[in-house]
Formats: structure tokens, sequence, C-alpha cells
């Protein structure tokens, strides 16, 4: 298959960017995407230009490193991490566009490549149990309905790519955060943490700079990991029962020794 | 050099309590004043790291990646042993021991072994205080399930995404750490060398790999749990920055590595489809639960799979080990799968393929019941093949996917460079010539949560003098760093540095993959050697190394990757028996198993670097087995 790849090259954070066109031949409709772009690499190198720089570790869809928006859409028109777009996918001679994720909140570092720090920083804010390693109750002594683990789980899978971010019109880390919060404050061991977790996360998103959600729902369409709306729901619910809730006094610092 | 394992005395289901009650304590006030370094952020590093900060002690954790939870553990797919018995069947610590001991072939630590089953349990506990969502039962209990090599359910899985969910809450519980102030981390940052005084371990050098900066940092510890090396084969199911940069060049200043020649070829892998391709792709082994794994009896078969009846069939899991049929250890189902390709009974358009079929499992038990167990596996097949496993069975062939071998260390998980620990994948580990499945997890998260946190505490409290950065130990190991980069860039060759991985690759899994012979990995360290001379006469790398440069932090790890390489032929020649997934073809029994030589190899190989100026030195130290009865290994 041939291709013509119009590549956002962009050589530091802050710098101007610009298109720059690629024609590439000879291409096994059961490459992937990102195995075109290492062909397209291997070329330039003989063509002594500079390689094209884009994040790609476990390349089965699980990592979240790949970040690619293809043809305006995260990730690609598939519904599917960019590590998992096929060639097969495309038509045969098509120009496809090829940009990095695009948000305030995740700068480009070079060309296709992403700073997703922010979203680790959110999790820092309350994503976590607060637990240390050491002697933990039997599991069993607090059971999880199948049900509840299901939801759970449908949540827990997300994979923090920040492709829901780079596909929200307001830039918005909602659906996210409400993954994890869904994930933790339904599980008995999230219950301590509950109303402060919603709170602080929340608060984190707002001060790293990321939108607040008006219901475009394009976070959960190009969302690889297919986490519903529902998790957004979940955040809000969480957050307004613990924002209305009175304050308990700041508890008393624990001494030590 | 004499190796000194450092078990402790009295009986193996004690010994490591005897330990833990004589070790060194710091006391509370003091940690904060003691740095630790953690390379890699997986789940032995992830967890050692929180579990250190979460102590008192100041850490440094670092890895490559642009987040910690990106670490390729995430992909692990099936399970998580613990010997918790919750199936009833009478399982118990000392089974787990045999069946990893035995699943090993004889060529691991009793003493580590029994520590590693005991300490499976508290794995399971804390995993879910962390809120790890492990599936259920109706009743809201944990659910589990079995695994290759076992007789039992001890398995615990969250859907086949198990690895992702143990990450996810190791990495949690380190951003608590990074939030209360206790951990940094670095991420795309990328270790280099190791900073050596006196020949002890008191820091790292790193290259930032987005502004190409060298750093130094120092500690009075340094643990690298950084993974395994399976990349040397250039496809494998790792990830493609999964490297062996870390622990090799550990191993360059003493650290002794032992039995790199221990690497593991998973049985379930979708097959190759073109020269192109970058990565294998692991399909569950819990998928041999249900799935049937078959080739058609006659040769160059061209039916459908379908179509072909059921006498036309042969079941060679089922046929050759009858006890344990299709959940056969991965060494012994890989090796089958070999064998049948070989006859030329392999499917698919290389011949190098066999079917794994649910056809019977949807018969017997309905399309739900499989869908609940393997749906997200279905789809991750369909996505990549565009076929339905549902409609048609899977291709699957053993592809490069674990590294038994690694770092060697004693008890404490320390190398033979004091206050130089690795953990998880990057030593040599617990799980001999074999690992069974499910193990992985449980290994990395043993030694991260329960064992180097006490190991490291114990060193640190040796009496020792800290060194900062401005020692000339650092302007060494700096200006060694920074020399073998500007030595990368120019080169100024024509070639890429994945044009010399993939060749070696080729290498390697021709003659130091599934099967091996004397001649072979002869003429494999011949080829190796060829390779990396042409590797440093033809490279080319972008220019640039103050800056972000991948073509150059690729390089770096494939010069690595060719040394050891080599290492792991020497070690393959020099063990001339058969073991677990070391099979060398002039060692077998009359009807094509693994024929081990305990009198002369049942012992750990450990080798010595020597650089330019000869070939590697092997150490050995002997195993004892007083609490397993060594015995030849059958599934039949």
């Amino acid at each position: 298959m041939n291709f013509k790849l119009e590549i956002w090259r962009q050589f530091e954070s802050g710098q101007d960017g610009a298109f720059e066109t690629f024609e590439v031949t000879g291409i096994d409709p059961e490459s992937s995407f990102l195995e075109m772009l290492d062909q397209l690499n291997e070329r330039l190198g003989h063509e002594k230009k500079r390689s094209i720089a884009f994040d790609s570790d476990c390349r089965e869809g699980i990592c979240g490193s790949c970040s690619l928006v293809i043809d305006g859409y995260p990730h690609g028109p598939r519904q599917v991490t960019s590590c998992q777009t096929y060639m097969r996918d495309f038509i045969d001679g098509a120009t496809i566009k090829v940009e990095p994720f695009r948000s305030n909140t995740l700068p480009v570092i070079r060309d296709l490549v992403t700073d997703r720090s922010a979203l680790d920083r959110v999790i820092q804010a309350g994503g976590y149990v607060s637990t240390t390693t050491g002697p933990q109750p039997d599991p069993n002594s607090m059971p999880v309905a199948p049900a509840v683990q299901e939801e759970v789980m449908d949540a827990a899978i997300c994979i923090g790519c920040g492709a829901c971010v780079a596909a929200c019109p307001n830039g918005s880390a909602m659906l996210f955060t409400g993954a994890k919060v869904t994930h933790l404050n339904l599980l008995p061991q999230g219950q301590p943490e509950r109303e402060s977790r919603a709170i602080n996360m929340v608060n984190q998103m707002d001060e790293e700079g990321f939108g607040g959600c008006t219901n475009y729902g394009e976070c959960s369409r190009v969302c690889p990991q297919e986490i519903s709306l529902d998790v957004i729901s979940m955040l809000n619910r969480e957050y307004r029962k613990a924002a209305v809730k009175k304050k308990p006094k700041t508890p008393p610092r624990m001494v030590a020794q | 050099m004499k190796l000194d394992a450092k078990i402790p005395e009295g009986p193996i289901e004690t010994k490591w309590q005897t330990w833990l009650d004589a070790h060194g304590l710091v006391g509370p006030r003091n940690r904060g004043a003691k740095n630790v370094i953690v390379i890699g952020t997986g789940l032995a590093g992830g967890a050692a790291a929180a579990t250190l900060g979460a102590q008192g002690f100041k850490v440094k954790s670092f890895c490559f990646q642009d987040s910690p939870r990106r670490a390729h553990s995430i992909a692990a797919q099936g399970g998580i042993n613990a010997a918790k018995d919750y199936a009833n069947e009478g399982d118990s610590v000392r089974r787990l021991f045999t069946d990893t001991m035995k699943g090993g072939d004889f060529r691991s630590r009793e003493a580590n072994v029994w520590r590693l089953a005991q300490l499976s349990e508290n794995i399971i506990d804390q995993a879910v205080a962390q809120g790890v969502p492990f599936n259920r039962e109706y009743g809201g209990q944990l659910a589990t399930r079995s695994f290759g090599g076992v007789l039992v359910q001890r398995t615990f899985y969250s859907r086949g995404q198990t690895g992702q969910q143990l990450l996810l809450g190791a990495y949690q519980a380190l951003e608590h750490q990074v939030a209360a102030g206790n951990v940094s981390v670095y991420n795309r940052h990328e270790m280099l060398d190791v900073v050596l005084v006196n020949g002890e371990a008191h820091g790292v050098i790193v290259r930032n790999l987005v502004t190409g900066e060298i750093e130094r940092h120092a500690a009075d510890a340094v643990v690298l749990a950084s993974g395994g090396y399976t990349n040397v084969y250039f496809l494998s199911t790792n990830a493609m920055g999964s490297n062996v940069t870390a622990t090799w060049r550990a191993h360059k200043h003493g650290a002794l590595m032992a039995n790199p020649c221990f690497t593991q070829i998973h049985p379930t892998c979708i097959p190759q489809s073109g020269d192109y391709q970058s990565k294998l792709t692991l399909m569950s082994e819990s998928l041999r639960n249900d799935g049937r794994i078959w080739v058609p009896r006659k040769p160059n078969e061209e039916r459908p799979p379908a179509e072909i009846p059921e006498a036309e069939r042969y079941y060679f899991l089922e046929e050759r080990y009858p006890a344990f049929g299709n959940l056969a250890p991965r060494d012994i189902a890989s090796r089958a799968a070999k064998v049948v390709c070989d006859e030329g009974l392999g499917v698919g358009g290389t011949g190098r393929g066999v079917y794994l079929d649910f056809r019977d499992s949807i018969n017997d038990h309905g399309k739900a019941f499989v869908e609940g167990r393997y749906q997200n596996l279905f789809e991750m097949y369909q996505r990549i093949t565009g076929d339905d496993p549902y409609e048609t069975p899977m291709m699957i062939y053993p592809a490069p996917h674990y590294a038994m071998g690694g770092l060697w260390v004693d008890y404490e998980l320390q190398t033979t460079i004091p206050g130089l620990f690795a953990i998880g994948e990057a030593n040599f580990s617990d799980h001999g010539a074999n690992r069974l499945g499910a193990s992985a997890l449980m290994q990395a998260l043993a030694d991260g949560y329960f064992i180097a946190p006490h190991t490291v505490t114990n060193f640190m409290t040796k009496k020792r003098d800290s060194v900062s950065t401005d020692d000339s130990a650092f302007d060494e190991a700096q200006d060694r760093v920074e020399a073998h980069i500007a030595a990368l860039v120019d080169v100024g060759g024509s070639r890429s540095a994945q044009s010399f991985h993939r060749e070696m690759g080729h290498v390697m899994l021709d003659k130091c993959g599934m099967a091996r012979t004397a001649e072979g990995l002869t003429e494999a360290l011949g080829e190796m050697r060829r390779i990396k001379g042409e590797f440093w006469s033809d490279l080319r790398v972008d220019p640039g190394v103050k800056e972000l440069n991948q073509s150059l932090d690729y390089a770096n790890r494939v010069s690595d990757f060719l040394e050891m390489g080599e290492l792991m032929c020497h070690d393959a020649l020099r063990r001339e028996e058969s073991c677990g997934g070391h099979f060398r073809e002039e060692y077998e029994t009359e009807d094509g198993e693994a024929l081990r030589d305990d009198e002369h190899f049942a012992k750990v190989t450990a080798w010595q670097y020597q650089g330019d100026a000869g070939d590697p030195i092997p150490h050995d130290e002997q195993l004892t087995f007083e609490d397993v009865k060594l015995a030849t290994r059958s599934y039949k």
C-alpha cells in the first residue's frame, strides 16, 4: 500500500511546528501504524534526515505510551490505541494526517511526543488507597459482589493514555479522573478516603489547567478502553456529595514520638 | 570466586523468619537521611520504591518511560499465584514450593523458592488492600483458576489484565509516596552506569532522555529493578524499550550474571506475519484452560480448520502429556509446538503456527461462558489478526517472553557488588530453568514489597562513609558514559540500530532459542562477534546528544544486547545438559524429553565479565536439595 503522510514536526517544547509531507510506498496492510512509522524512520536514516520522534512501548494496547492523533482522531478512527491501528484500516493511496495529542496540559516535547505528567499529578492528589506495605486483612473478610467488581474493572482498565483529554474540546480530564474515582470509591477499601479523593483530584485537575466537562462525550468515543461516560456522572455525584458535606474540623495531627 | 548465598541456618520453614528476626534496623527518625535509588518502576521497582518511601527513606525512582505506570509489568495478562487454598484442594506453601522447584527443572535455590511461596499469600492481601479488583465468585469471595504445570487452582486474576491492575496498585502506592514527599520520580531517565567507590555501589549515572543531560545521583543503596533481557531476540513479547542496559553495565563492573541462557519461550503468542514486524503479542496462557491445541495430522493440509474431521486432528499435547494435556508447562508446550511444525504439520502462511481451538468449549459450556473468561483476549486477537476466534481457531506460535537468568543475587537479593541489589526479572531469581505461569508477578511483588525493603534496610545499617556526586568516581563514570555515547554517534555509518538488532535476533532465536547445539552455539558466537564488529563500524544514529534522540537511546541498548547475546551463547554452550527452557539437542531422552545431568549441572553458573581481556569466566554455586526430591520432571 502507498500513503501520503502529513506529520507534525516540532523541534522542542514552546517552538513553532509545522506539517511535513512524506510519501511511503510498499507498506504491508498487516503492518501497524507505528511499524509503518518505523519503516519511514529507517528510510529517513538512510537519507541522513532527522527521524520522527514518537512514543510507544508495549505495542499491544495496554501501556498507554502511544499517543498519535490520526486524521483528527486521538489514536485514529478505530477506537483502539495508536499501536493497534493497522494499515489495513486505511484506503490505499490515502493522505493521512498525524499529529501529537493536542492540549495545553499535554505540551509537545518533540514532534509527536508529549508530556503527560499532569495525569500523574492528578493521581498523586488522591488516586490511591492510603495503605502501606504490611499485614493486611484477609481479602475474603470484605466480600465484593461480582457485579460491583465488574463495574470497578470497567473503570480500572484505564491505561492513562490521555486520549480523552486530547479529544475534548474543553481539554477536560474528567473521564480519566472519573475512572479512578469510580474504581476506588466503589470498593470497600476506598471508603475512608472517598470524599477527600473526589475533592482533591478535581482540585488538582483545575490546578493543572484541564477544562471542565460539558458533556460532549468525545472522550468516551475515542477511549481505547471504551470507558463509559458513567464514570463522569459518578465523579460529579461523588464531588457534590463531598462538597456539600459539612467539613469536619481539621483532624488532630498524629504526634510522632 | 566463592559465591556465598548467605542462606540462614535452620529448617526451611523458618529461614526467612530467622533472617528477619536478626536483621539490622534503621530507626524511624534516621530514615530520612538515608537515600535509596531504585531503577525501574515495574512491579518489583514500583513496589520497592513505594515501600521504602513509606518507611521514611528518601527514594529516587527512575524509569525510561514517560510515566512509572507504563512499565512492562502492565502487560501481564493471566494472573498471580498464591498458596491460599481458597479452592479447598489441599494446596499449601509446600505444594507451591514443590511445583515451582519442579517447574524450574530443579535449577533454583530451595530457600528462595520457599520464601517466595510463603510470601505469596501476603501479596494477595496487600494488593486487595490497595484496591486491586481481583475477580470474585458469586458470594464476593476471590476467584481462582488453574495455570500451566500445576494441578490446583491457585491463580488469582483480574480478567485478562492482572498485570495492569497489580502494577496500578504499586504505581498508586508510589504516587502516594510522591505526594508524601518521600519518593521523587525521574521519568524519561535511563540508567547508564553504576558508580562504585572501593568496590561498593554509591550511585548511578543517568541520562535525561528529553534534554540529553547526563546526571549524577548518589545514594546509600542502589536497587536494580530494570526487568529482563528477552529483547535480545529482537522479536519478543517484551515492550519496545525493555532492555538489558542497567544490568549489563552493572555486570561490566563486576556484578556476576547468572544462568543467562535460561530464557523462556512462551507457547501461546500470535505468529509472526512479516519482516517489518516490531514485536510479538502474547495471548494469555489462561486460554489453555479451555482451548485445545492441535495441528492437522496430514502435512500441507489445505482445508480450513472447521472442515478437518476429529480423527485427522493431532492434539499433540493431550496425546503426549495426558495428565496435564493442554496445561503442560511452557517450555514443554513450546518445544512440542516447534517439533510438530518442524515435522511439517504447522499451519498458517509461514507453517510456523498451531491451532488453539475453543470449538469444544463453546459447544460444551456456551459462548457466554467463554466470553466471560476471555472476552478481552478474543477481542485483542481479532484486532491484531482480523480473525474471529469464536468462529475459527486461533493460530499461535511460541515467542521469547521472559528471562529466568539475570544478575546473580544472594538470599538478600544483593549482587556481588555490595550495596547493589537486583529484584524482579532483573535477578536470576527463583524460577530455575523454566518459570511457571503466573509466577512472575508473584516473584516481582515478593521481592519488591516484602524482601528488598528489609534487606536494603539491613545493608544501610552498615557503617560506611557517604559519597557525594563530586567524588572522582562520579567523574570517571560520567566520562565513561559520555565516551560511549560519543562513540555511538561518531560511527557515522549507514545502518540503523534496528537493522543490527533484527540481525542479531535472528541468530539468537535460531541458535540459542528453543533448541540449541554445541555446533550452532559456536557458530552463533562467531556471528554475534561479527555483527558487533559491523555495528561499531557501520551504525548510524541521529546527531545531537544533548537533546531527545530516540535513535541514540535505541543504539545504546542494542550495543549492550550484542554483548549479552554473546554471554548467553557461552552459558548455553557450557551447560551440557537439557533442562527447562534450555534444550540441548545432544541431551535428550529416547522420547525427546529434556535429559538433565544433575551430577555435573545441579548448579548456578554465574559469569564474570572480562571485556576485551578474553572470554567471560564462569563461577559455580552448587545447588542442594533437602526439601524436594530430585526427580525426572514428568507431565505425562
